[in-house]
């Protein structure tokens, strides 16, 4: 059995979790428990590789409450990477009107945050506050998941 | 697959008056003949009928009349079901293009279905059974301009004359070793016949009622006729005339002939099970509202037979006790099947009358167009797919338990036959739950496939209201089967080899020497209560914290709004099963891809079809009409017009005759 | 019916209710623990509920009172089933309502309505899941149906008290070829019917790979958090009918007095925690099946059911 003698040599791979962040303002109904859907609006999916890692076992974020979930209808958090291109900008706003309140809207990435330097571009609307006005914002090209988690856990406090 | 426009309901109206009252007489009629039926019904039930003889009414023979709790069980069944479809068929026919000649004849067919259990003698059996097959036949006709009604008719026709056949043989030979024609005298002596010709009478009787009955491989005729019928003649067929095929093999093979050796029981059982697998796995793939019901009720005839030939298995054995509780699990089945049936086929004839579609795939958001229809044709799918809390359930679960409380060590067959048979009903009530979900699902909710289901209106309160009396019938019995008890207590008294330990059917259902017992009545209050339960829980629990609801578009992944064609449709949806039946179903699947001009790897479209046929027909019965064909081909060379050749044909015949009669 | 028993009955409930989203957080946390993560601790699932209670309620254009009313049907016949199932005591009152083969009527029904409720909302997803959930409902019917058949042997009665007592009488039966057949084919079906892996995988969160998941898409809110309540019921229920089924020590009489009632429910956390835990860890080791390879395992699963029938008749104690 190769994957038992594996689960049995790593034992837990987590990091600790560190000290639970100051409580941002941000309402998503609840402390403990925060489910995010990912929306695409035009990355380059370099902050999709870290988002993945952020629910990889190093950083778990589960840990924290933190669950990817198949529908914004069971989100409380969009979590939006890439600038927003013309393409995707109603599909970005349907996903945030398909979500129940209270809701949050986590911009991930430079792109999302403020164009990435792609502002200008011919498909390309802006950063996501050209659409809906975003809760969190996360910097970074691409974010290391460690500041996407901690991002994420002053939504809940947790 | 579509069926376009089966009934023509924009008719002139300058005729409109005559027809509305022909349409009207022809109901009354019907219900009238019905009550009286039920009224036959409880008199037979409660002290027995005749016998009545009435020695004009048929030639030489005379009509006599008899019957005892088995005959008013009947009498009860296809009684009332009448009487709802009279009172439907005034408002369903008001507007129609039936003929004189079809109303006329739905009051002779019930007639005429009320005649079969009332038979006291084979004579008058025969005659009512070919009365009642005529009868449907120029019912089903009503629409006979189109090729598919004619075509359906024809079917109907051959298979129904071909069962009268072997019923006829059947009953000249039981009356010729009997020496009698009183169904009650037969009955006494058919226990002194000799078992060849008790082997001939059962498979011969047992062939002719199975044809009626809808068993396989006699079942052609069903998903042809039903469809095609006017929808009230549909429910009268397969609600009350299946049934007088089961009828039959009570009262003929159960009752007069008493019984016979183990291989009767083995036939009948698997006749049922072949019969309810096919049905039921042809309806879960059935597109056409219609067509899915009356495979449906091949299924649950399949059942019925199946819990019959148990009976008779366990009896063989000696589970005496068990054989009357698969006899009653046949019997409450019948009647569930009848209230339920009838229900769907009327709301399938309601669907009809407001969009002139069967075809699943083209309906659709009935649910808010169509709210009481919807909320009738659910109580009866819930009953028709065997599910606690619906019609079929009560029916099922006895016939489960008769099956496996057989003790170890009865018998080797036995312990051979019950696990399949348990399997064969599971699956059975697996797959009706597919395809009664789907014919609800596709057919009422969701938005509408087509403009003609777009533009649905409700249907008068004149149809809906006999539908709501069948629907409160089958609740009754879904939670209340004890109504059925007094009936169902005389019959398996008057039955041989089943002694007076009978399941109860209280408020508890409880087996004599098994500890088994349900309760259909507590359940439904106990669901009933736990929901309501759970709504307050849901209107208490965080209703503080909780924004106001609102109302939002589908969620479509962002796509934009979702057409009514992104929708699964019945075809879609019965996709896996067809794929897992694949080697049962045989379909015909074409899937067309068209490229774009520049490049074939771009798709322009992609073009699915499929079609399910009925593979009994397509490889059975087709080669046998196809032998048929060629044989009557070779006679016709014979009948080349010429007077001379038949002439001499007929001197050949006579000299033959007279030199074999010598 | 006595005293004891409607207070066990009571109680089995509540502690279905109230117990089974714990169950769900153990089981992920096995499978976090397994996998090298730290996990959210088994009380997630009651953060979780609590938070949905208080979301806001979006109900899509075009839906009918079919998808306002199936979560709360959905909860209710699972609330029943709690009710009628011995997890806790033997002597509910409510046992002759319902056997074996109403309990598993029962789940079929709930399935239907979640079925429905997903062809309500017409949406692409909704049709997969209603589709491929009523494909595996219907195979798992003769499967179950026949295992339920074999244990129904041993006691004579589909009932399930009467079953866990004959069990209780003699435990050594179930160590025959004929429980060890059925206990392998009833896991296959409990998998199949709470949509675990190998047959739907409840953490997806690709819409083309779900069953289950894809019918609740349209789900939010408070609705969502009794359709994710009733499905930890349904998970509740079958793995503890399993455990007392085989394993009926500890589970309460008609004669118990509170502690054994406090006993009762003791026992049957600790051996549903051990059996979820068995399957939680069992799931880390196998991938989900391509949709058309389910319904060979689910015949694997009648065959074997079929296996268990006739070896309690051939090789089983001669009765009567």
């Amino acid at each position: 059995m190769g994957l038992l003698s594996t689960i049995l040599r790593l034992g837990r791979i987590a990091e600790p979790a560190a000290a639970p962040p100051v409580r941002s303002h941000v309402d998503v109904g609840s402390r403990t428990s925060l489910h995010v859907r990912h929306v695409d609006a035009g990355s380059c999916n370099g902050c999709e590789v870290e988002l993945s890692g952020c629910f990889s076992p190093v950083y778990d974020a589960e840990q924290y409450g933190i669950r990817l979930v198949a529908s914004p209808r069971h989100a409380d958090a969009l979590l939006v990477t890439g600038v927003v291109t013309r393409n995707l900008s109603d599909a970005l706003l349907a996903t945030v009107e398909a979500t129940p309140r209270p809701r949050a809207v986590v911009a991930v990435g430079d792109c999302a945050c403020d164009g990435g330097g792609l502002l200008g571009a011919y498909g390309v609307l802006g950063p996501v506050r050209a659409v809906v006005a975003p809760d969190v914002e996360i910097p970074g090209c691409p974010p290391h998941p460690s500041a996407i988690i901690a991002a994420l856990r002053s939504v809940t406090g947790r | 697959m579509s069926a376009g426009a089966p009934d023509a309901r924009d008719a002139p109206a300058t005729s409109g008056r005559r027809h509305e009252r022909a349409a009207l007489a022809a109901g009354i009629a019907t219900s009238l003949l019905g009550a009286a039926g039920v009224a036959l019904g409880v008199v037979a039930v409660a002290s027995g009928v005749g016998p009545v003889r009435v020695g004009g009414a048929l030639p030489l023979a005379g009509v006599t009349l008899a019957a005892g709790a088995t005959g008013g069980l009947f009498l009860l069944l296809t009684g009332a079901v009448a009487v709802a479809v009279g009172a439907y068929s005034a408002g369903y026919e008001r507007h129609g293009s039936t003929g004189p000649a079809q109303l006329a004849a739905v009051p002779f067919f019930v007639a005429a279905m009320l005649l079969v259990p009332l038979a006291g003698s084979a004579t008058t059996f025969l005659a009512a059974w070919e009365l009642m097959a005529l009868a449907s036949l120029v019912a089903i006709l009503a629409d006979h301009a189109r090729a598919a009604v004619r075509d359906a008719a024809r079917w109907y026709a051959v298979m129904t004359h071909l069962g009268f056949v072997a019923i006829l043989l059947a009953f000249v030979v039981l009356g010729a070793a009997g020496h009698a024609d009183a169904l009650a005298v037969l009955e006494r002596r058919a226990g002194s016949l000799s078992s060849s010709s008790r082997d001939v009478v059962f498979l011969l009787s047992f062939l002719g009622f199975g044809a009626k009955a809808g068993l396989v491989p006699l079942h052609v005729w069903l998903p042809r006729a039903h469809p095609e019928a006017p929808s009230p003649v549909s429910a009268l067929m397969s609600a009350a005339m299946v049934a007088t095929g089961v009828y039959g093999i009570v009262r003929i093979d159960v009752e007069v002939l008493g019984g016979g050796p183990r291989w009767w029981a083995l036939v009948v059982v698997l006749a049922g099970a072949t019969s309810a697998l096919f049905g039921v796995i042809q309806a879960s793939v059935s597109t056409d509202l219609k067509r899915l019901l009356a495979y449906s009720t091949t299924e649950n005839m399949g059942l019925v037979t199946l819990a019959l030939g148990s009976s008779m298995l366990l009896a063989d054995y000696g589970e005496r006790s068990l054989a009357t509780v698969a006899l009653v699990a046949a019997l409450v089945h019948v009647v569930a099947h009848a209230a339920f049936k009838s229900l769907a086929f009327l709301g399938a004839g309601a669907v009809l009358f407001a969009t002139g579609l069967r075809d699943l795939d083209l309906l659709g958001g009935l649910a808010t167009r169509m709210p009481a229809t919807t909320g009738l044709f659910f109580v009866a799918a819930l009953g028709a797919s065997g599910l606690p809390l619906g019609a079929g359930f009560v029916g099922e679960w006895l016939l489960v338990q008769s099956l496996i409380h057989s003790r170890p060590g009865t018998g080797t067959l036995l312990a051979l036959v019950m696990p399949v048979a348990v399997g064969v009903v599971a699956l059975t009530t697996g797959l009706g739950v597919a395809a009664m979900v789907k014919a609800s699902g596709i057919a009422f909710l969701a938005r509408p496939r087509s403009a003609e289901a777009a533009r649905a209106h409700e249907v008068p309160a004149a149809m809906v209201a006999p539908m709501a009396t069948l629907a409160a019938a089958s609740a009754v019995l879904a939670v209340a089967p004890s109504a059925l008890a007094p009936a169902l207590g005389r019959l398996a008294r008057e039955l041989p080899g089943h002694p007076g330990s009978f399941p109860q059917l209280g408020l508890l259902l409880r087996l004599p020497g098994v500890a088994g017992s349900v309760s259909p009545g507590l359940l439904a209050v106990g669901v009933v209560a736990a929901s309501g339960g759970v709504v307050a829980l849901r209107a208490l629990v965080g209703r503080s914290r909780r924004p106001r609801g609102t109302r939002a578009p589908l969620w479509s992944g962002g796509a934009g709004a979702l057409t009514e064609r992104m929708q699964y449709t019945a075809t879609s949806f019965a996709e896996p099963l067809q794929r897992v039946f694949d080697d049962v179903l045989r379909p015909d699947v074409d899937v067309e891809v068209g490229h774009v001009e520049e490049s074939r790897y771009l798709v322009e479209r992609v073009r699915y079809r499929s079609r399910i046929g009925d593979v009994v027909e397509e490889r059975v019965f087709s080669r046998v009409l196809d032998g048929v064909h060629a044989w009557a081909s070779l006679v016709r060379r014979v009948h080349n017009g010429s007077v001379h050749r038949y002439l001499a044909i007929g001197a050949l015949a006579l000299v033959a005759a007279v030199a074999v009669a010598r | 019916m006595t005293l004891s028993g409607a207070a066990g009955a009571v109680v089995q409930v509540a502690a279905v209710a109230a117990g089974s989203p714990m169950l769900v957080g153990w089981m992920r946390q096995v499978r976090a623990r397994l996998e090298g993560r730290a996990g959210a601790g088994a009380l997630q699932p009651y953060r979780e509920l609590r938070k949905l209670a208080g979301k806001q309620d979006v109900t899509p254009e075009g839906t009918t009172a079919v998808f306002s009313l199936a979560p709360a049907l959905v909860a209710g016949v699972m609330l029943v089933c709690a009710a009628v199932v011995p997890t806790v005591t033997v002597a509910s009152p409510l046992d002759s309502i319902a056997d074996l083969f109403v309990v598993v009527g029962l789940l079929l029904v709930a399935t239907v309505a979640l079925v429905l409720a997903a062809l309500d909302t017409g949406t692409p997803f909704g049709g997969i899941g209603a589709s491929r959930e009523t494909t595996i409902a219907a195979l798992v019917e003769p499967a179950i149906l026949v295992a339920v058949y074999s244990l129904s042997i041993r006691a004579s009665s589909s009932n399930l008290a009467a079953i866990v007592r004959a069990t209780e009488r003699r435990p050594g039966d179930v160590l025959t070829p004929a429980g060890a057949l059925a206990f392998a084919a009833l896991v296959v079906v409990i998998v199949a019917e709470t949509g675990r892996l190998p047959v739907d995988n409840p953490a997806t969160h690709l819409e083309l790979t779900m069953v289950h998941e894809a019918m609740v898409l349209e789900y939010s809110g408070s609705r969502l958090a009794i359709l994710e309540w009733a499905a930890a019921m349904r998970l509740a229920v079958l793995v503890g009918l399993l455990a007392n089924l085989y394993l009926p020590a500890g589970v309460a009489g008609p004669r118990s007095g509170p502690v054994g009632i406090v006993l009762g429910v003791l026992a049957i956390a600790a051996k549903v925690a051990v059996l979820a835990g068995a399957l939680a860890a069992a799931e880390v080791f196998v991938a989900k099946l391509r949709l058309f390879r389910v319904p060979e395992l689910l015949a694997g699963s009648y065959l074997l059911g079929l296996l268990a029938v006739t070896a309690a008749y051939f090789l089983g104690p001669r009765r009567a």
